[in-house]
């Protein structure tokens, strides 16, 4: 327990090194000068006696001198100056026994052999003895030139080193192999089916190193055979924490691809949902199962990708941190998608560039999405130090971000960005500000008033863009402005830019009728100055002159003919066109026909106001995070990202056939024979290094050493690791994990991160008995390969057998039900002649009716003779929901049988009452609940829990302060207390101080919502939400009794 | 992915090129070097570009593009990350990434290069690893070298590359067993006129220097993680680790690395160690300015504020500034109009002022804007966020080592708005 001590560093140590190195380098230097001297004499000479000079060093016999030479024609290529004529001065030396000489001399060869290929292929036979080198950094280095010499002559002998590097055992030079590929592809097209042959084995590598190197080959030759992936897509999956981070990039980016054609859409429809949640709320559950809408249910491999792309979002590269943003963004359910914000927002810390990015993809991202950025708006506050492109992007996002809550914020922001010496990024806050307008109606009063102020502004692009911006707003809100219009009016003279000309001059002319008096001497200015301007001004001088024309003729006619006539003479066709067009339209005479009557329609008809909006409207339609989205232009290469599937393709195709190394110990064993006992053994064995199971995983341990005490072999594994030490365990716990997922590989260093054993091993069946009847084993070591053999069984059968739908149900309804289980008496031997009764709650839906508590009562006969008809008779209440179980005809004595029934206790906590009759007796007995009984667990993400926690405040909220007997207890502790109470499903949560459970009654489906927060110390707040007022109080008493023992 | 990679100067010179696919001719960078020159400041310019033919994605560091050309989809911040990480190497090595430095050590520069990238793709990247294949020029190897004709490239494969841990090899020797951690946080905040905050949030590094021998395994445990509001970790850290315990489980690379980055929440209140009473006016009859800047303590928690700098970018029209400065000195840069005053230690008994006119051109309208001003400053011994490093324990090795934390404060972008 050291404290650290506070130190200010010096880090300038080793002082005798540092002596020795002066001492050594006046020598050096000494020497150093005179080889400088020397080469100074062979520089000043001509560049054609240098090449000449460097031949000879080349041919020298000294390696110093080789290596000199080499190092200055390395530096001439690295210059961009052409070195190809040394090139057979240079390829003497690739068989050099001198390492950095050698390196040297491949740099240059990969550089000239395209241009010098016949001479290049004198240095083949080197690379070809260098590939069998015993070596692995050699091997791969040759692979490395040889594939990157560019001779179409050499393809064959390239495509044999490939395919023997591929099996290699070094995994650098598998890593090179794939490589390789590629380079072999781009060569040559014509070896794409061998190559994809090399890359569906080097798929199935399970080296960390190789899975990034073959996925970018895989998406460089063959990005359409998704087939390959399939079998590989859980290895990929887990392995990518692992993955070197470029890799990462790559296969995550090849994996979203990948999902999008497999699973089906986790976005559900919003009306479709909301409707039938509402409509069917107070309806039974059958109801709503008929329903046509079947509830989504997301692929357990799709839940993997989610999972395990997740911890990446901690990642130091930003690469990888966008890609899983991006890989967020296009998969998962849209309630999961705002955990990548914050991660994102870190980013904008790094280099501009990186800034540039990830700013363009906020600002996509920001359109759909408001709620996911608009805690962190203050992030993207612009500073007068940020680059230009920044500026623009960062208001971009804000202006997307803008609601009514926070526009005044922005609008105050906004205020000192137009002010900006930046001025192009002022003319953008401008343009901002305009679609803030048009999208918030509270404001948009406010911002017109603000950009008319911005009229007077000294700097003309200010003004310009306030005039563009003013137009467009007048447009979409044409009412009571004619006092901004005359004000513009006013400005005409001193305003310069066309844009803003041709903008004033075109409201002129749309609102004549509100501004009669200036309309006119408006363009009596225009006529005076018409020769001198712009074309776009022309343009709306001959529209205005047409419309003022349409409307006061009296004054404005003559003015009209004479801008006509000198339109009619431009040197812009288009001015012309337009004139003429227009004269005909408005200037009634014997050849304009119809049209002429149209006049009025056609030049004053109401327009439609211009939509204002962002410009990365569209950008969704690349996937985030690509160079297309960058450039939002389709980029060569680019793989559109699909739509979803209708319906999900056959997901049996990802599971991976397991070679059992042991298979053979085993195969003389009776398959159904051990099928029972071994399923619980495996189950147990599972559920203790599932390390995520927390609690459930102590209890199954727990219970089957209880359970099998006698013969305490078919719970090997938990056994014996509970009596080492917990750090033993954890090994041994993780190595149970790896053999049980036939993993070959040693353990990695993969506890950097969790790790998440594939979806279909989190099933456990609920037809699962109770334990006791498993039969001794006796050989631990037998017992334990059998379980791997018999996973597998389960495995296949599960997935076989299984609907996909039903097996992440199961999921969510069974994990709970392996807390402890309380039995109660029902009736005792003495009252009951003989017959004794016990119940317990199996915790598992019931299979009768879903709104009633399964109950498994075992019935046992202590008397000396046997029992006949035992069965259920009269009940009290008698609107008692029972669903009794089926006579039975004889029970022997000391025999005892365990039968299911289901009562519907329709959430409370009062008894049922029947009787158990016997041919020859009755006999009163009552089953009384606990409150936590009367739930069923359910899972849901810790958004909706907190979503639906909102609903349920006030009346609904129960709250109480407990105290636990220790500080600081863990979490699995707590699970299991409460688990052990109510059966409720327990919800991940990011916060360590809070745990939250949630559960549904189960007759009428109410939600209970618990919270425990943990305080100072050992208490906590226990906040129980339900509209079942009662139940909560019970239940918080409970709770609050089980926490005690924590 | 990667084709080919340029390396550019300031003034527009290519100084080294390097193609990792068949060879692309420089007249690529033209349409970079248009961009350039429309963007006026080398700022500006846009990280990606593109070409009838190719796409060209810069970074520049320091006063150096490094532009890097590529031909099909690619996500850019792949290429943006990886051009900075050549850099970072670059800087690793000899201590700078300047031309002159890259000139110098051209041929260890391409070698490394070469090493980085296969194909186009990033082979190694790792410090750890590169330094083993390509060892970095001191001058006493260069002279051995000299002497004897050995060379600076290693034969073996780094043991690095293949194992589970490649950041750090094996067979680490120390006399000295020591482990340092600097926590260094910035302050990035904007605050109005009236020297309200507008925004403000911190952002924290963990720096480390390890020097340890054998494979240590390292947890360092903070006195109130809570605090963190996101991070990001050298890959070394266990996430796992940090997830259920909140404390850094690693085995540290040898040598200087970023351990950790992270996140306070913006919703905490941020301490401002300083406040800033100023007013810079610009008549508009004359052809001259005010300016009167006054520099305060705020909350330093009781330290001392050191290395106190204001960075003014003054408007264009701004010909020269005749100030007086009660303590350090300022100078006012004609070409780049950048005032720069230098303070150095703040002392609470006699705030530091600086005062005079500014001089402005004739004839031109008064600026719309007043400049913001960009303060820097440093606070040794102090986190902030009120981060502690609680204890650091080492498993796996016997011997003890020397453990040393160090607490600094920065400001970051700190904006002061006028």
């Amino acid at each position: 327990n050291m404290q650290l001590s506070q130190t200010t560093l010096d880090r300038n140590d080793e002082m005798c090194q540092t002596l020795v190195s002066l001492i050594w380098c006046y020598v050096a230097f000494l020497t150093s000068l005179q080889i400088k001297i020397k080469f100074h004499v062979i520089n000043s000479k001509s560049s054609v006696l240098r090449n000449d000079d460097l031949k000879e060093m080349l041919e020298s016999s000294k390696e110093s001198l080789k290596l000199e030479a080499m190092k200055r024609i390395v530096g001439l290529i690295a210059k961009g100056k052409n070195a190809s004529e040394l090139f057979p001065a240079v390829v003497k030396n690739v068989a050099s026994k001198n390492i950095e000489l050698k390196k040297l001399v491949y740099v240059y060869l990969v550089r000239y052999a395209e241009e010098q290929q016949d001479l290049a292929l004198l240095s083949i036979s080197t690379f070809q003895r260098a590939l069998k080198d015993p070596n692995q950094f050699i091997r791969a280095s040759a692979l490395r030139v040889l594939s990157s010499i560019r001779v179409p002559i050499i393809v064959p002998i390239m495509m044999l080193a490939i395919k023997e590097a591929a099996a290699d055992l070094s995994p650098y030079v598998r890593k090179t192999s794939a490589h390789a590929i590629q380079k072999l592809y781009s060569l040559d097209p014509e070896q794409k089916e061998q190559l994809i042959e090399v890359i569906e084995k080097l798929l199935k590598d399970k080296s960390t190193l190789v899975a990034g190197s073959v996925v970018m080959a895989f998406e460089e030759v063959c990005p359409d055979r998704i087939d390959l992936i399939h079998k590989n897509y859980r290895k990929l999956c887990n392995l990518l924490v692992d993955v070197e981070e470029w890799g990462q990039v790559v296969i995550i980016s090849m994996l979203t691809r990948y999902a999008r054609t497999q699973f089906i859409s986790p976005w559900k429809e919003p009306d479709s949902l909301g409707l039938t949640k509402t409509f069917y709320e107070s309806d039974s559950e059958e109801k709503k199962d008929q329903t046509e809408n079947k509830p989504y249910i997301m692929d357990p491999d799709h839940r993997l990708l989610l999972r395990n792309t997740k911890p990446l979002l901690q990642s130091r590269n930003t690469a990888v941190v966008m890609s899983v943003a991006q890989l967020y963004w296009h998969l998962a359910p849209k309630h999961e998608v705002s955990i990548v914000t914050k991660s994102l927002v870190r980013l904008l810390r790094s280099h501009r560039e990186v800034q540039y990015i990830v700013l363009q993809n906020i600002a996509t991202m920001s359109i759909q999405r408001k709620g996911m950025f608009e805690p962190f708006m203050k992030s993207f506050y612009v500073r007068s130090t940020d680059a230009t492109h920044i500026k623009t992007l960062k208001l971009e996002i804000l202006t997307n971000l803008a609601n009514e809550a926070n526009i005044s914020t922005i609008l105050r922001e906004f205020q000192t960005y137009v002010k900006s010496q930046d001025k192009a990024f002022a003319a953008a806050t401008i343009q901002a500000i305009g679609r803030c307008a048009t999208n918030i109606s509270e404001v948009t009063d406010t911002c017109l008033n603000g950009l008319v102020l911005l009229l007077s502004n000294r700097d003309e692009t200010v003004v310009a863009e306030s005039v563009v911006v003013i137009k467009k707003l007048l447009q979409t809100q044409p009412t009571q402005h004619s006092e901004i219009i005359k004000h513009m009016a006013k400005l005409f003279d001193n305003i310069t830019v066309p844009m803003a000309r041709a903008s004033i001059l075109w409201l002129m002319g749309e609102y004549c009728e509100r501004v009669p008096k200036i309309a006119p001497d408006v363009l009596r200015k225009m006529a005076k100055t018409f020769t001198a301007e712009e074309d776009i001004v022309k343009l709306q001088t001959v529209n205005l002159a047409a419309k003022l024309y349409l409307i006061n003729s009296k004054q404005t006619k003559l003015l009209t003919q004479y801008i006509l006539n000198l339109g009619k003479y431009d040197q812009n066709y288009d001015i012309r066109d337009r004139t003429r067009f227009i004269r005909q339209l408005i200037v009634p005479n014997e050849k304009s026909g119809a049209l002429n009557k149209y006049a009025r329609r056609i030049l004053l008809a109401p327009k439609p106001a211009p939509v204002l909006e962002s410009s990365f409207k569209d950008r969704d339609r690349y996937q985030l995070g690509t160079l297309s989205h960058s450039l939002n232009i389709k980029a060569s290469g680019y793989q559109e990202l699909c739509d979803w599937p209708a319906v999900a393709p056959d997901q049996s195709v990802r599971n991976v056939e397991v070679i059992d190394p042991v298979r053979s110990h085993i195969a003389a064993l009776d398959e159904r024979n051990l099928c029972k006992q071994e399923f619980f053994s495996v189950l147990n064995m599972y559920m203790n290094v599932c390390s995520e199971s927390g609690s459930e995983s102590e209890d199954s341990s727990e219970d089957s050493e209880e359970t099998s005490s006698d013969s305490g072999k078919s719970s090997s594994g938990s056994e014996e690791s509970s009596s080492e030490s917990e750090s033993e365990q954890k090994k041994k716990k993780k190595k149970m994990k790896k053999m049980a997922l036939q993993k070959k590989s040693k353990p990695t260093a993969a506890d950097r991160y969790s790790e998440i054993p594939p979806p279909f091993l989190v099933v456990s069946c609920p037809h699962i008995g109770p334990l006791r009847d498993a039969s001794p084993r006796s050989d631990n070591q037998r017992v334990y390969f059998i379980s791997t053999q018999l996973l597998q069984k389960i495995k296949s059968r599960l997935i076989k057998s299984t609907l996909p739908s039903r097996v992440s149900c199961l999921v969510q309804v069974t994990t709970p039900s392996f807390g402890p289980v309380k039995t109660y008496e029902l009736l005792h031997h003495m009252t009951g002649k003989g017959l004794s009764a016990k119940y317990h709650f199996p915790r598992q839906p019931c299979l009768y009716q879903p709104s009633m508590v399964a109950v498994q009562v075992i019935l046992t006969n202590s008397s000396d003779h046997s029992l006949e008809e035992i069965h259920i008779g009269d009940r009290n209440p008698a609107s008692l929901n029972i669903h009794c179980f089926n006579t039975i005809e004889r029970l022997e004595p000391e025999a005892s049988v365990t039968v299911s029934m289901g009562v519907d206790f329709s959430d409370s906590t009062q008894a049922a009452n029947f009787q158990l009759c016997t041919n020859t007796d009755q006999f009163s007995v009552s089953i009384q609940p606990a409150v936590g009984e009367l739930l069923m667990p359910s899972t849901m993400a810790e958004q909706d829990f907190i979503k639906e926690q909102g609903k349920l405040q006030g009346m609904n909220e129960t709250s109480q302060t407990v105290t636990m007997a220790t500080a600081n207890t863990s979490s699995q502790a707590i699970s299991k207390q409460v688990l052990s109470v109510a059966n409720v499903g327990v919800v991940s949560s990011s916060q360590s101080n809070f745990h939250r459970f949630a559960g549904r009654t189960v007759s009428s489906g109410a939600l209970v919502l618990v919270t425990l927060e943990m305080k100072e110390s050992s208490s906590a707040q226990l906040t129980i939400n339900t509209e079942k007022s009662v139940m909560a109080s019970m239940l918080l008493r409970d709770l609050k009794q089980a926490l005690a023992q924590v | 992915m990667i084709h080919s990679l340029f390396l550019i100067n300031q003034s527009g010179d290519i100084f080294l090129e390097k193609h990792w696919k068949s060879v692309i001719g420089r007249s690529v960078c033209d349409y970079f070097f248009e961009a350039k020159e429309k963007a006026v400041d080398p700022e500006n310019v846009a990280p990606v570009l593109q070409t009838p033919h190719h796409y060209l994605i810069s970074i520049l560091r320091g006063k150096l593009f490094f532009l890097s050309v590529i031909q099909t989809e690619v996500p850019p911040l792949f290429v943006i990350e990886f051009l900075h990480r050549v850099a970072d190497t670059f800087q690793d090595y000899f201590g700078d990434c300047s031309e002159g430095v890259i000139k110098d050590n051209l041929v260890t520069v391409y070698e490394l290069l070469e090493e980085m990238l296969d194909n186009g793709f990033p082979l190694a990247t790792e410090s750890n690893v590169l330094k083993e294949m390509i060892r970095p020029p001191t001058i006493l190897r260069s002279v051995v070298n000299t002497l004897t004709g050995g060379s600076n490239v290693g034969d073996t494969l780094p043991t690095g590359q293949l194992s589970n841990i490649p950041w750090r090899r094996a067979g680490v020797k120390y006399t000295n067993n020591e482990a340092y951690f600097d926590v260094i946080e910035e302050i990035d905040a904007i605050l109005d006129k009236s020297g309200t905050t507008v925004c403000a949030e911190i952002q924290g590094v963990i720096e480390a220097c390890v020097r340890l021998t054998g494979m240590p395994d390292l947890t360092l445990s903070f006195m109130n993680p809570r605090l963190l509001d996101d991070v990001s970790f050298h890959p070394c850290v266990r996430f796992k680790r940090w997830e259920s315990e909140r404390v850094l489980s690693f085995i540290p690379p040898d040598g200087n690395f970023t351990l950790m980055t992270y996140h306070v929440s913006s919703q905490n209140l941020v301490a401002i160690p300083v406040y800033v009473k100023q007013n810079i006016s610009f008549f508009e009859t004359g052809p001259c300015g005010r300016l009167d800047i006054t520099i305060g303590p705020k909350q330093t928690m009781g330290k001392t504020v050191e290395g106190l700098m204001v960075t003014i970018h003054m408007p264009k029209a701004v010909l020269s500034a005749n100030l007086t400065a009660t303590q350090g000195n300022y100078s006012y840069d004609l070409a780049t109009k950048v005032l720069v005053w230098d303070i150095g230690k703040l002392n609470p008994q006699k705030l530091p002022n600086l005062r005079g006119s500014l001089s402005m051109q004739a004839g031109v309208p008064r600026p719309e804007e007043n400049p913001s001003l960009n303060i820097e400053l440093k606070i040794q011994q102090l986190a902030i966020s009120g981060l502690k490093v609680s204890r650091l324990d080492m498993y796996g090795e016997k011997y003890k080592p020397f453990k040393g934390v160090k607490y600094v404060t920065k400001a970051g972008k700190f904006q002061v708005r006028t």
